[in-house]
């Protein structure tokens, strides 16, 4: 996995409250994989026409909107289901971390276990964000994990709060299994004994 | 002297690698199952440049996406390109990782909560793990059977192990008996509507008391199922003779010198006598009647002599709002009596009631009778499917105007196109009756197999007991 610690890129107002995971990728997509274009179907039936076509007026795409690393959207990003889907599909869109009021529980620890960023900050600072990002189409957003702060356009900075597991694991990009695997020499001790007390588990 | 403990306390404390503060630990898993939906997990695998870390602890076996009909041709037969690559996915890994798989042409597939006990893969005081929410029925011999995403099945492959907070643990004690034609499917019914869909969110439920002691194991099975519709991490069933005389002789169970051994360990792992849990419910089960859910959640469930409810009488707000939307979408109005609602369809089958027991049931409802309304039956597995034909079963129902269908998830989650249509009312056997669960705009009632059977014979939701008479 990648660490995460400072991203500087350009970012995307997402002007919609309760985005589902549903919506993140509906239902129907269950059966794509990744590495095979999976982020066209990214927030599918909001960014394309039932004919297949863009519509302009999403804000994905639109040009400079199109590059975006980073979301800014409004409360209960990823409600809904527990389908990992929905979060790879934003993953591999190229976004990278998503700064909003609130987040679906299980949402935030999937994002959280792909090395995606959860940002939670307050409403009225999400929406102050969003105001200046429609406003400069293309400017960029600084989240610095090390120093827990989001810097908007503007220069305003703005401190958010993550726990220190989490925080520590995407600084040093260990993933579950990284995490996992440190704990190698307990774990053979551990299936060793286990064998010699159940044998007919051997 | 050790304290007193609970089934679950000893299992988890078996497998506790390291721990990380007060309730968070490193868990061994000895069995891990894996469907043709754990595509994302293996491609996670891949693209990491992992393995599978112990192979002969991973077994696989398509379920959801198998189609029921022209599997005698196996692969060839799946016109669907997309789940045919799911399905072929799955032999890859199995192949390219070693691990044992059950493909679609195998005597041994199935949905993979009926084959894990079945091939005696699932045994008392394991660890087992699946990327799907029903993996609770494992729990019915005396494990704990934990559904897990595809981050963590991908953690799981990757080293057999994975990281857990310590759930809280609940007995749910059924006692009393059970009258003419009420089934494990009604008591697990009745139990999520006594404690809600969130009844038991964060514990693992214990289901015990002479009810449970007295049921098969298929029985248990039904009701270790559905533990996750009220929301509970697992659910569990202590072992005891009934369960070590299932599990004998089966291909995965211990064999030879090692019965023993493994039985002398089976014995000690009961809930001992003035265990704490956090929390105790009790259900008197001489009361109960079979169940029918009304409406879109599994605590929609009341006893078939009952009526559709007003929301008037729901106790919030909010319950009221959601009974509302659910009288809604199932378009039915408040107080129509449920015993005599019109049907469309009929499935028997799934995770909840696709076994040999369950065939039975319905099988004997319908000898000699007419299906009324097209209805189908879907086996568990491909073993139960072999079985119920041994049996003539597969003869009952064909001549009741049934369709007999191969093994798999089939009408359950309709992921493979067995799906109920729009506005269709459908008499399920399955676990979940949510808005759009059996295809997009179908209506489920959630009852026993032998209601479904008296649906199908009617046409019309039918108290099992009065057909009888
Ligand atoms: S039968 Fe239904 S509930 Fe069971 S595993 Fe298949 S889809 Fe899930």
């Amino acid at each position: 996995m990648n660490p995460f610690t400072k991203l500087t890129a350009v970012a995307a107002p997402l002007e919609l409250d309760n985005v589902d995971t549903d919506k993140l990728i509906p239902n129907r997509f269950f059966r794509k994989a990744r590495g095979n274009g999976l982020q066209r179907y990214l927030l599918h039936d909001i960014r394309f026409d039932a004919g297949g076509n863009e519509r302009p007026d999403f804000v994905l795409n639109q040009e400079p909107y199109r590059k975006a690393q980073i979301l800014v959207s409004g409360a209960n990003f990823g409600c809904g289901s527990s389908r990992e889907a929905a979060v790879y599909v934003v993953l591999d869109y190229g976004i990278r971390t998503v700064i909003a009021p609130s987040f679906g529980d299980i949402y935030f620890g999937n994002m959280l276990q792909n090395g995606m960023l959860p940002v939670v900050l307050a409403a009225e600072n999400c929406a102050a964000l969003r105001a200046q990002l429609r406003a400069n189409p293309g400017a960029q957003i600084t989240v610095d994990l090390e120093a827990q702060s989001v810097t908007g356009p503007d220069g305003t900075a703005y401190r958010f709060e993550i726990d220190a597991g989490p925080r520590g694991r995407l600084l040093q990009g260990l993933d579950d299994v990284g995490l996992v695997l440190q704990h190698l020499p307990e774990i053979e001790a551990f299936e060793a004994r286990y064998r010699s007390e159940y044998p007919w588990r051997a | 002297m050790m304290a007193a403990r609970t089934l679950f306390e000893k299992i988890w404390q078996r497998h506790v690698i390291v721990s990380r503060g007060a309730d968070e630990a490193l868990l061994a898993v000895d069995s891990h199952f894996v469907a043709e939906g754990s595509f994302h997990a293996f491609g996670a695998l891949a693209k990491d440049g992992r393995r599978v870390r112990k192979p002969r602890q991973v077994f696989g076996s398509p379920d959801h996406f198998v189609p029921t009909l022209g599997r005698e041709q196996g692969l060839a037969g799946m016109g669907d390109a997309e789940s045919r690559g799911l399905i072929e996915y799955l032999a890859h890994n199995a192949r390219e990782y070693g691990f044992d798989h059950f493909g679609i042409d195998d005597a041994r597939q199935g949905i993979l909560h009926v084959i894990g006990p079945e091939l005696g893969i699932s045994q008392p005081g394991l660890m087992i793990t699946c990327g799907d929410s029903h993996t609770s029925t494992h729990g019915a011999v005396g494990a704990f059977a934990l559904g897990i995403g595809a981050s963590q099945n991908k953690q799981v492959l990757a080293t057999q192990c994975l990281w857990q907070k310590r759930p809280k643990t609940m007995r749910i004690g059924v006692e009393g008996a059970l009258g003419p034609c009420v089934t494990a499917k009604d008591v697990i019914l009745a139990i999520i509507a006594k404690i809600g869909v969130s009844g038991a969110v964060g514990h693992v439920i214990e289901y015990a008391g002479g009810v449970l002691r007295a049921m098969t194991m298929e029985e248990r099975m039904t009701v270790c199922n559905m533990s996750i519709e009220a929301g509970a991490r697992s659910g569990m069933v202590a072992p005891d003779d009934t369960t070590f005389a299932y599990l004998h002789g089966r291909p995965y169970a211990p064999q030879g010198g090692h019965w023993e051994e493994a039985l002398a360990y089976w014995r000690t792992l009961p809930s001992d006598a003035g265990a704490k849990f956090d929390r105790e419910v009790t259900l008197d089960a001489s009361a109960l009647e079979p169940m029918v859910t009304w409406g879109t959640l599994p605590e929609h469930a009341i006893a078939v002599t009952g009526s559709v409810p007003d929301p008037a009488c729901a106790s919030s707000a909010d319950e009221r709002a959601q009974w509302d939307e659910a009288i809604r979408y199932i378009g039915l109005a408040p107080g129509t009596p449920l015993a005599g609602i019109e049907i469309d369809r009929v499935f028997i089958g799934s995770c909840t009631n696709g076994r040999i027991e369950d065939l039975r049931a319905a099988a004997a409802v319908l000898r000699g009778g007419k299906a009324a309304i097209r209805a189908w039956v879907s086996p568990g597995s491909t073993t139960v499917k072999r079985q119920a034909e041994a049996e003539g079963l597969d003869r009952v129902f064909r001549e009741a105007g049934c369709e007999w269908r191969a093994a798999g998830c089939s009408s359950c989650v309709a992921m493979n196109g067995d799906g109920v249509g729009a506005g269709e009312r459908c008499a399920s056997t399955s676990n979940r009756n949510f808005e759009g669960r059996q295809g997009k705009g179908s209506r489920t009632h959630l009852m026993s197999p032998a209601m479904a059977a008296a649906a199908a014979l009617t046409g019309r939701i039918t108290d099992v007991r009065k057909l009888a008479s």
